[in-house]
C-alpha cells in the first residue's frame, strides 16, 4: 500500500493492485468504446472512429459518432459506473454480498415513479424526474422502516425485499394501465435500454458521478473500511456509523436513481461488478474506484452484446446483464454457501 | 479490544427467526392422549368448523358481488334455473371465478405453510422465493415460443418452471442450514433474473405482452370452466400430498435424527414436500397468475390460531387463504368499479406489511 500525504494532514492510501485493475477496466472500455462507436449500420474502422473523435472525419461520420454513437457509449459508461459506486457502497454498508439496491426496492421505486409518469402520459424529462423522486422516497421509506435505534445490515435487506416485493405488485398493476403501445415503452424501460439516448441523458448523470462520486471516494472510502470491521468496533475507532450510514445511503440511492432515469433499471450491475473487483482486486474494502470502473465496462460491453447478438434484433441492454448477472448470481450463491460464509 | 458492549439495537438475529416446533409428544404415535388435549382437539375442530362457515360466506359474496351486484335471491335462482337471465352470468363468469379463486388461495396457503416447515423458514412464501417467477418465466417461454394460450397448456410449462426454481432455490440458496435471510436473498436474486426474462420476451413479441402483462400481474378474471378443470387435478394431487407427508413433515421440525427415530424418511419427505410444492404453485401459477403473500400471510396468521402442528395448520391454510384470495377479489373488484384490481396487487399490498412486520419484530407467531 502506498500512502501519499499532503502537508495539510490529508492523506491518500492507494493498494497497487486496484489501482492496477482500475486502470486495466478504464483501457477495456476506451478499447471497447472505439469499437463500439465504429460498429453499426455504417461501419467504420477504428482508425476512422479515432480520427473522427479528433475532428477530422466527414461530416457524415462527424454525425453518426458525436450525435449518435458517442452519447450512447457515454451514458451506458456512466450508468455502468453509477450503478457500481452504489451497489459497493450498499455492500460494504449492509456487510453483505448481496446487498444491492436491486434486491432492496429501490430500483423497483425508480421504476414506479417512471411507471405512473408512463400511464399519466408524461414527457420524458418528467419520466426520468418521477424516477428520482420516487427512487429517493423508496429508500427513505425503507430506511425509516428499517431503523430501529441504528440501521442494521439484515434488518435493512429484508426490508428491503419486502418493499420491493410490494412495488413490484403496484408496479404490475400500473402496467396494466396503460395502453398497449405505452405498454410496450414500459416494458421496455423497466429492462434498462441504452436505445436512442442522447447528451439530455448522459449530462446528468456525468455530472452527478463528478460530484457524488468524487465526495463519496475521497470521505467515505476509508471510513466504508472501517465499517466493514463492524459497527462497534468503527465506532470506537472515531466514525459516526449512523451518520456515515444515513449520508452514503442517500448517496447511493440517488445514484442509483440518477441510473434509472438515464438507462431504467438495469439489472445485476451493482450486484456483480463490486463483486468481481474484490475477486480482482483481492482486497476486502469497499473497492471503490475499481468497481466503478469495472461497472462501466461491465455495462459497455453488455450493450455491445445486446446489439450485435441477434442480427436484426436490438435486444435491451437490461436483457444481457439480467441473464448473464442472474447466472453469475446462482454460481456465487452456490459457492458462497459451499464456503461456509453468506 | 475494540469491542464495545452489546449492541443497544435489536437485531434480527436468525435464531430468533424462525419457526417453532410442535411439542415432542404431539409426533409420537399413540402417545397418551391427556384429557386437555382432548379438549383442544376438540375446539380445534370446531374452529375450523366456523372458519369453512367463513369461507362459505366469502364465495357467497364472491358470487354476488361484482360489476353487476345480484341480490342473493339472483343468484340462487341464477344457479338452478337455466332459463333465467342471471343464469349466464353466475355459471360462465362468477362460479368459475370463485372456485378458482378457492383452488389457487388452498394451493398457494398449503404450498407456503408446508415449505415454511420444511425450510424452518418464517419468510418461505412461493412468491418471495421465486417459484411463481420460475413458472411465469417457463409460461412466458411457452407462449412466445409455441404460443401456448390455453391454461392448460399453461399448466405443464408452469408445471416445469416451477419445478425447477423450487429445487435451485432449495439448493441454492436453502439446504438445510438455510438461514431465512439466505433463502429469501436467494429467491429475490432468482426474481430478478426470472422478471427479467420475462420483460425480454413480452418486449420481442407484442402478441405476448397484450398476453401476459395481466396474466403476470395475478388475477382472477381468465377464469372459466375449462381453467378450473384443468388446475383442479393438479392442486388436488399437491394437496394429497402435502396433507400426507403432515405427520413426519412435523418430525423433520426436531431435527434429522429425532425424526429417523420416529419413524420419519427425511430424504423422502422433502422429496414429497417438493413434489408437493410444484405441484401446487404450478397450478396456482398456471392459472392465475404469480400471486405472492397469500402462501407467507396465511401460515402465519393460522400459527398464531392452531400452534405449529401442520396436522392442523394445513386444514386450517387450505380454509382460510382463499378467504383471503377470494376477499381480496372481492375487494379488489368493489373499489375500482366496474373495473378491477387485480387480486394479485391486492394481496401484494395486504402482505406486504405483514412481511415486514415479522422482520421488524424479528420472530413470528408463536402459540
Amino acid at each position: 500500500m502506498i500512502v501519499l500525504r499532503t502537508p495539510g494532514g490529508l492523506s491518500l492510501r492507494l493498494r497497487p493492485r486496484a489501482l492496477a485493475v482500475g486502470a486495466t477496466c478504464a483501457l477495456l472500455t476506451l478499447v471497447v468504446g472505439v469499437l463500439a462507436l465504429g460498429s453499426g449500420d455504417y461501419p467504420m474502422s477504428a482508425a476512422d472512429v479515432l480520427r473522427t473523435l479528433a475532428g477530422d472525419g466527414t461530416p457524415a461520420e462527424h454525425f453518426i459518432v458525436h450525435e449518435l454513437r458517442l452519447p450512447r457509449l457515454v451514458t451506458a459508461a456512466a450508468v455502468g459506473a453509477a450503478l457500481a459506486l452504489a451497489g459497493a457502497v450498499f455492500q460494504s454498508l449492509v456487510r453483505n454480498p448481496l446487498g444491492s439496491p436491486d434486491l432492496l426496492g429501490f430500483t423497483q421505486g425508480a421504476a414506479t415513479g417512471a411507471l405512473v409518469v408512463v400511464v399519466v402520459g408524461g414527457t420524458s424529462a418528467m419520466l426520468s424526474g418521477a424516477a428520482v423522486a420516487s427512487g429517493l422516497a423508496t429508500g427513505a421509506l425503507v430506511y425509516a422502516l428499517a431503523w430501529r435505534r441504528g440501521v442494521h445490515g439484515y434488518r435493512l435487506v429484508l426490508v428491503g425485499i419486502g418493499v420491493a416485493a410490494i412495488l413490484t405488485g403496484v408496479n404490475g398493476w400500473l402496467l396494466t394501465r396503460a395502453p398497449l403501445m405505452d405498454a410496450a415503452r414500459a416494458v421496455l424501460w423497466l429492462t434498462g435500454s441504452l436505445d436512442g439516448r442522447g447528451w439530455t441523458h448522459a449530462v446528468p448523470l456525468l455530472v452527478a458521478l463528478a460530484g457524488l462520486g468524487t465526495v463519496v471516494l475521497a470521505a467515505a472510502g476509508p471510513a466504508l473500511r472501517l465499517v466493514e470491521m463492524g459497527d462497534d468496533a468503527a465506532s470506537a475507532l472515531g466514525v459516526p456509523v449512523q451518520r456515515l450510514r444515513l449520508a452514503l445511503l442517500a448517496t447511493a440511492v440517488l445514484l442509483v436513481s440518477l441510473a434509472a432515469a438515464a438507462a431504467g433499471p438495469v439489472n445485476f450491475v451493482a450486484l456483480t461488478a463490486p463483486h468481481l473487483a474484490r475477486r480482482l482486486t483481492r482486497a476486502p474494502g469497499p473497492n471503490l474506484l475499481p468497481s466503478a470502473a469495472l461497472g462501466a465496462l461491465l455495462l459497455v460491453a453488455a450493450d455491445q452484446v445486446a446489439q450485435r447478438a441477434f442480427p436484426g434484433h436490438q435486444l435491451p441492454v437490461g436483457v444481457v446483464t439480467g441473464v448473464l448477472g442472474g447466472g453469475y448470481l446462482v454460481w456465487l450463491l452456490a459457492s458462497e454457501r459451499r464456503a461456509g460464509r453468506l | 479490544m475494540l469491542s464495545s458492549p452489546a449492541p443497544a439495537f435489536r437485531t434480527t438475529s436468525e435464531s430468533t427467526l424462525s419457526v417453532t416446533h410442535p411439542p415432542l409428544s404431539d409426533l409420537v404415535a399413540g402417545a397418551p392422549d391427556a384429557p386437555s388435549r382432548r379438549g383442544r382437539a376438540a375446539t380445534r375442530a370446531g374452529g375450523l368448523v366456523a372458519a369453512t362457515l367463513v369461507l362459505a360466506t366469502v364465495a357467497v359474496l364472491s358470487i354476488t358481488v361484482g360489476a353487476k351486484s345480484l341480490p342473493l335471491a339472483d343468484v340462487w335462482r341464477g344457479l338452478l334455473d337455466p332459463g333465467a337471465a342471471e343464469y349466464a352470468v353466475v355459471h360462465r363468469m362468477r362460479l368459475p371465478r370463485t372456485l378458482l379463486g378457492l383452488l389457487a388461495g388452498v394451493a398457494l396457503g398449503v404450498a407456503g405453510a408446508v415449505m415454511q416447515a420444511l425450510t424452518r423458514n418464517p419468510l418461505a412464501d412461493p412468491g418471495l422465493l421465486g417459484i411463481n417467477a420460475g413458472a411465469s418465466a417457463a409460461v412466458a417461454t411457452g407462449t412466445a415460443l409455441v404460443g401456448v394460450a390455453t391454461v392448460g397448456g399453461q399448466v405443464w410449462f408452469a408445471l416445469l418452471g416451477a419445478a425447477a426454481v423450487t429445487a435451485a432455490v432449495y439448493l441454492v440458496g436453502g439446504g438445510r442450514g438455510a438461514t431465512p435471510a439466505r433463502l429469501a436473498l436467494a429467491g429475490a436474486a432468482l426474481n430478478a433474473t426470472l422478471y427479467s426474462y420475462v420483460s425480454a420476451v413480452m418486449l420481442l413479441d407484442t402478441a405476448s405482452l397484450e398476453r401476459l402483462r395481466f396474466w403476470t400481474v395475478g388475477s382472477l378474471a381468465s377464469a372459466n370452466a375449462t381453467t378450473v378443470g384443468t388446475v383442479a387435478p393438479f392442486a388436488g394431487a399437491g394437496l394429497l400430498v402435502a396433507l400426507a407427508v403432515a405427520r413426519p413433515l412435523n418430525a423433520l421440525a426436531l431435527g434429522d435424527d429425532t425424526a429417523r427415530a420416529l419413524g420419519a424418511r427425511p430424504a423422502l419427505v422433502r422429496g414429497a414436500v417438493i413434489v408437493a410444492v410444484t405441484l401446487l404453485c404450478g397450478a396456482a401459477t398456471a392459472a392465475c397468475g404469480p400471486i405472492v403473500f397469500v402462501g407467507l400471510l396465511v401460515p402465519h396468521l393460522v400459527r398464531a390460531l392452531t400452534g405449529p402442528d401442520l396436522r392442523w395448520l394445513l386444514p386450517y391454510c387450505a380454509v382460510l387463504a382463499p378467504v383471503l384470495l377470494l376477499g381480496a377479489d372481492v375487494v379488489g373488484r368493489v373499489l375500482s368499479r366496474p373495473g378491477e384490481l387485480q387480486v394479485g396487487m391486492v394481496t401484494a399490498v395486504l402482505g406486504g406489511p405483514l412481511f415486514l412486520w415479522l422482520v421488524l419484530r424479528g420472530r413470528v407467531a408463536h402459540p
